[in-house]
């Protein structure tokens, strides 16, 4: 029994190797990952570990996989021909290169003398592989390289956000950058009168004064109610500190 | 079954992910086959944490998933990055770091 689910498992795992490197299109190639992660799961099972067979499927197959369609989907998964120049010269050579390196290791695996390698493994203990049993090495033995990889975890998810933004790349950090004069803020910042454009924040920060003189004698399409917006903004004005930027 | 039989299995998929590597020029599809390439490792890792009947070789695989997981991450947001600066998505395009 365990023989032929092995076989399934690897038949499966090597189809969906092979399907995710000859699939033109990406989208089937991450679909056929899927399918070889899947199977692998089940060499994980007959390997008896539990634990790394259901977090295979759950992070890899569920959401490393889930976040690759997204970029798919995002990027356009337009089919890549492998190019003009050397097509199919490439293809042999990779294919040779790989049979080398499957020869090359089979050598390195068969040949190392190991007395166990022919056997099932050590005896089954009870427990071996279990959620029990891994979190306990996790928080003992190997306490130090869970740490590691938490902060690791830390610094590749404030370099993704870094990497994908808006504006792509590093450039304009300089735009935003907030002063201590941003904490006295014209009297206007916050206003209706804001939102609509006829002053913006820039341009009212040195001449606040002056033009709040004149705001009342000033042309413009709205001007009929000019007067009761200017009442209204000297009553905002103490807590205009909480307005939008206008970015 | 016996060990070697799943070392065969963990040979073949990594030799069918390096050609891939090799092969492909979607950077996506490059980091699929980066990721065929470490599940071959880990489960040669977990045939001889089998074999030891010793559970630090599933650490080993946890951790190495952690790596790859982040490695997914930093990958696919340079791709992003790539997509949003209308650079094309072709590795063999991308030469300004060559020397």
């Amino acid at each position: 029994m365990a023989e032929v689910v092995f076989f399934l498992a690897a038949i499966g795992a090597l189809a969906g190797a092979v399907g995710t490197v000859a699939v033109r299109n990406p989208f089937y190639s991450v679909l056929a990952l899927v399918m070889h992660l899947l199977s692998l799961a089940l060499l994980f099972l007959l390997l008896r570990s539990e634990f790394v067979a259901a977090a295979q499927v759950v992070v890899y197959a569920g959401a490393v996989m889930v976040l690759y369609m997204f970029v798919v989907a995002y990027v356009g998964g337009t089919s890549m021909p492998l190019g003009p120049g050397g097509t199919r010269s490439m293809r042999i050579g990779s294919i040779v290169f790989a049979g080398v390196l499957f020869v090359e290791l089979a050598i390195a695996i068969l040949g190392t003398g190991l007395k166990a390698l022919g056997t099932e493994g050590a005896p089954y203990e009870p427990g071996f592989g279990t959620p029990a049993r891994i979190g306990e090495l996790l928080l003992t033995k190997f306490l130090l390289p869970f740490e590691i990889a938490s902060f690791l975890l830390l610094i590749a998810a404030v370099g993704a956000v870094t990497l994908a933004r808006r504006r792509g790349g590093l450039h304009d950090a300089e735009e935003q950058r907030i002063t201590p004069l941003d904490l006295v803020r014209p009297v206007s910042t916050g206003t209706m009168a804001e939102a609509v454009g006829t002053r913006t924040n820039a341009t009212t920060r040195e001449r606040t004064g002056l033009e709040y003189g004149g705001h009342s004698g000033r042309a413009g399409p709205e001007d009929g109610d000019d007067g009761e917006r200017t009442g209204l903004e000297a009553g905002v004005a103490p807590g205009g500190d909480t307005g939008p930027e206008d970015r | 079954m016996a060990i070697e039989w799943y070392l065969i299995v963990s040979a073949l998929i990594f030799s069918i992910g390096a050609g891939g590597v090799i092969t492909r020029r979607n950077p996506l599809v490059v980091l699929l086959c980066l990721e065929l390439m470490l599940n071959a490792a880990n489960l040669a890792l977990i045939a001889f944490s089998r074999m030891h009947g010793n559970g630090d070789g599933q650490i080993f695989a946890i951790i190495v998933m952690v790596v790859a997981a982040c490695e997914v991450c930093i990958g696919l947001g340079v791709i992003v990055a790539m997509y949003r600066r209308r650079l094309p998505i072709d590795v063999d395009e991308l030469r300004e770091l060559q020397g």
